[in-house]
């Protein structure tokens, strides 16, 4: 049940108007859908296919192409994230560094797998490869803020501020 | 904008930008005539920003402001310095004090202490810049920066990037000058050909052909595109370049379209860069501001645009095709190559696609000509090249050798050893693409041909050094996932051999692995590499084969031992128990989620191999360090 309330998709109105600006915009533009699907995802979070099917009409495309597209990429998301978005580099410099005890940290804590969202929706996690800080190697992002220089007994710590934050 | 406008306000700025440049003595004298006694560089790069130069910033012109010194004391975010680990990164001119890890209340004291009273705070400086008796010593003379030569970086670090002025005021858009006034294309061209520069993102093919192969090409509309879609996970020098000196690609890419015939430019840069993408549409709007993008530049009736196009997270679109594709707004799949770029590339157009740093090197071969750049580097490989230095290495960061230093050079001086003095072991280059230099080679120079003969690549430029604390295989499989993930689907030798690839892996790494494997990844590495459509396909056995080259014995170990001899691969490592060192506290024993430990009380205990899960709970719960992997 929870799974389907999480997923349904509670567009508002604001939030249509303001795309169909940005698809009256890029109509004509050569290679438009990219820049619309991040547009659209930078509107609602992610790209429900109700989203998609705007765009499609909007840039008079099929739905099949937009979906197409909108799976192919790794910064779309099909899936709603969480308010806190958690992101482990796990790109060279931070796995030689021990980024994969990082996540497992991560994972164990919120007890949910990267890609997944906590039922309360307060954090999701990804890994990423590479935001270039490798100088602090192994980082995290948490939403825009970079963590550096992690050791996994350092994970709680840092969690724990974002879920008082949340002021459950 | 005309010429004599560009130079009148090089001119105009040019004191200010030279403080940073000259010895203190000097300096100080300039520093006069500039109207800022001091200036204040503290990195904006990613690195730093990540370490909170943003709030050392802020404090910085606080503490100016309660001093009263705001309008003698300039302060510049610049880019990077290289120094990554060391950041936030912080330098006084004219002194050319070099404060490291700086902090807002290291920064207070520096504004009263440095910037108020005259006294270089001492204990704050990166350490390797003060002499015994307390004297700096200068930047350029330290092991990271002495056997560095910066030609893509010249200004990274130098310059206020989001500041068109400053640019101008170190030479820049005088290369587009000369090349619109003085030079037809083809001498451009035959200058950039002479030069032997080539590509940086990796491939190595010769930039001038390239462009001249798009000139032949006959059309009415061309593009110049530009490669910032840095995906090799450890590099980060194109964002760099990107962050500290963004006006000197418009440059470049304006030097291209001319040099082609094209009139539009696209950059292609990953969305996972956001300082790098908003300084170079800083960049861009202020070019346009100036006239140095749009209609008839410097009045030369030539006319050229450019607009930025975000990635979105696919690694595959690195390869040129693919990113054409990407920007055409599909999937980013690669198309079969003929017909190549210059004749058919981006919306069917004859396209000119080069990486960032091999842009950062056209204006000054311009202005200094193709005999000054064959001055640096081999024969083979003029010139020079920028790596993101990572890994298990004291100097975390960006550096520019001239091609042809050794590696040791970059491990030992540049990179200031191996840290908690462990042995090197190899340094991978080339990233998924590329592969290991062991120790055995670190005196190889490092060009395009020697890594190659190596069986790695030169790659965009990241290098990871590995410490005998990293297992090879793992490693392999590290590389190997990566390419499943970012293998794009469209060709089956890619789609299905990297899967297959990472299976034996999997099954070596587990202790399952049976030697015919070993002859089973080289059969099934050679059908990748002559089969697959895109470099992806064809590179991605590269890890594999050059660890299985340098390192067999490692696979051999796993396989015949089930041993993992850099005690990484979790399945085939063992806990032990040192009988001395236990106590027979039992601890362990009751923590123990398998029951696989067994022994009497105030006795050592024994652990069960066969019904131990390798959880590691006895080894976290153990007071006395008695247990041990193996």
């Amino acid at each position: 049940m929870t799974e389907t309330s999480l997923n349904a998709f509670k567009g508002t109105l604001a939030q249509e108007r303001k795309l169909k600006e940005v698809l009256e915009k890029h109509k004509d533009m050569p290679g438009a859908l990219l820049p619309c699907l991040q547009e659209a995802q930078g509107i609602y979070g992610y790209l429900p296919i109700e989203v998609q099917q705007m765009v499609a009409d909007g840039l008079g495309i099929s739905l099949s192409e937009v979906y197409g597209v909108a799976t192919f990429y790794s910064q779309f998301s099909l899936t709603p994230k969480g308010e806190h978005r958690i992101s482990v580099c796990l790109g060279t410099a931070c796995y030689v560094k021990g980024a994969d005890k990082i996540l497992a940290a991560i994972e164990e804590k919120l007890g949910i797998k990267s890609g997944e969202c906590t039922p309360d929706g307060l954090f999701s996690i990804d890994s990423c490869r590479c935001v270039g800080a490798c100088g602090l190697a192994p980082v995290m992002m948490i939403d825009d803020e970079v963590y550096g220089k992690l050791t996994p007994d350092m994970v709680d710590g840092i969690l724990d501020k974002y879920i008082k934050k949340g002021g459950k | 904008m005309k010429l004599e406008d560009l130079n009148k306000i090089k001119k105009e700025h040019e004191q200010i930008v030279k403080v940073r440049k000259l010895i203190a003595s000097e300096g100080e004298k300039l520093a006069k005539k500039t109207g800022y006694r001091k200036q204040v560089l503290v990195c904006g790069g990613t690195g730093c920003t990540s370490s909170g130069s943003k709030k050392v910033i802020a404090a910085l012109e606080k503490a100016l402001k309660k001093n009263g010194l705001e309008k003698e004391i300039l302060v510049v975010r610049t880019g990077c310095f290289g120094l990554c680990s060391l950041g936030p990164i912080m330098i006084v001119y004219p002194e050319g004090a070099f404060y490291s890890q700086a902090t807002p209340e290291g920064v207070e004291r520096i504004v009263k202490e440095h910037l108020k009273e005259g006294n270089v705070v001492k204990e704050l400086l990166y350490q390797e810049t003060v002499h015994e008796d307390g004297s700096i010593i200068s930047l350029s003379e330290t092991a990271f920066y002495k056997k560095q030569l910066r030609v893509a970086l010249r200004n990274c670090g130098v310059i206020d990037p989001e500041n068109i002025d400053e640019y101008i005021a170190v030479d820049g858009y005088q290369a587009l000058a000369k090349v619109l006034t003085k030079m037809t294309p083809d001498d451009v061209i035959n200058e950039i050909t002479k030069s032997g520069l080539r590509g940086r993102g990796g491939g190595g093919f010769p930039t001038g052909r390239k462009w001249s192969f798009a000139k032949a090409s006959v059309n009415d509309v061309k593009y110049v595109c530009c490669n910032a879609d840095e995906g090799d996970p450890g590099a980060f020098m194109d964002r760099s370049i990107l962050e500290g000196d963004p006006q000197c690609i418009i440059e470049a890419m304006t030097i291209a379209g001319y040099a082609i015939g094209a009139h539009h430019g696209f950059v292609y840069i990953r969305a996972e860069y956001p300082i790098a993408v908003d300084r170079l549409q800083k960049a861009i709007d202020q070019a346009k501001e100036y006239g140095f993008l749009g209609k008839n530049i410097l009045d030369s009736g030539f006319d050229f645009d450019m607009e930025i196009r975000l990635g979105a997270g696919a690694f595959v679109c690195g390869e040129e095709t693919a990113l054409m594709t990407s920007i055409e707004g599909n999937r980013g799949e690669p198309r079969p190559r003929p017909p190549f770029p210059a004749v058919k590339g981006l919306f069917g157009k004859p396209t000119v696609l080069n990486n960032v740093e091999t842009y950062a090197n056209i204006a000054q071969i311009i202005l200094n000509g193709s005999d000054w750049f064959t001055s640096m580097g081999t024969p083979t490989s003029p010139g020079t090249k920028v790596f993101a230095l990572g890994g298990k290495i004291t100097n975390v960061g960006l550096v520019e050798i001239p091609m042809g230093t050794t590696l040791r050079e970059i491990v030992e001086e540049i990179g200031g050893g191996i840290p908690n003095g462990k042995k090197f072991k190899a340094a991978q280059t080339g990233g998924p693409s590329g592969g290991c230099i062991p120790a055995l080679h670190i005196d190889t120079p490092i060009d395009y041909d020697s890594l190659l003969a190596l069986g790695s690549m030169m790659g965009s430029g990241g290098m990871i050094i590995l410490d005998e604390d990293t297992c090879m295989v793992d490693i392999a499989k590290f590389y190997l996932e990566f390419t499943v993930d970012e293998s794009c689907g469209k060709c089956t030798p890619c789609r299905v051999g990297t899967r297959r690839l990472l299976q034996f892996l999997d099954k070596i790494t587990e202790g399952k692995g049976e030697m015919e494997d070993l002859e089973k990844i080289e059969e099934l590495a050679k059908h990748m590499q002559t089969s697959s459509l895109c470099a992806l396909g064809q590179t991605a056995p590269n890890p594999v084969l050059s660890t299985i080259g340098y390192f067999k014995d490692e696979y051999i170990a796993h396989i015949k031992d089930k041993t993992c001899p850099a005690g990484v691969c979790k399945a085939l490592m063992k806990y032990e128990i040192v009988p001395a060192k236990c106590k027979g506290c039992t601890l362990c024993a009751r923590n123990c989620p398998a029951n696989a430990i067994s022994g009497t009380v105030k006795q050592p205990h024994i652990i069960n191999q066969d019904k131990c899960i390798k959880c590691g709970v006895c080894m976290k719960n153990c007071k006395f360090n008695a247990i041990i992997t193996r």
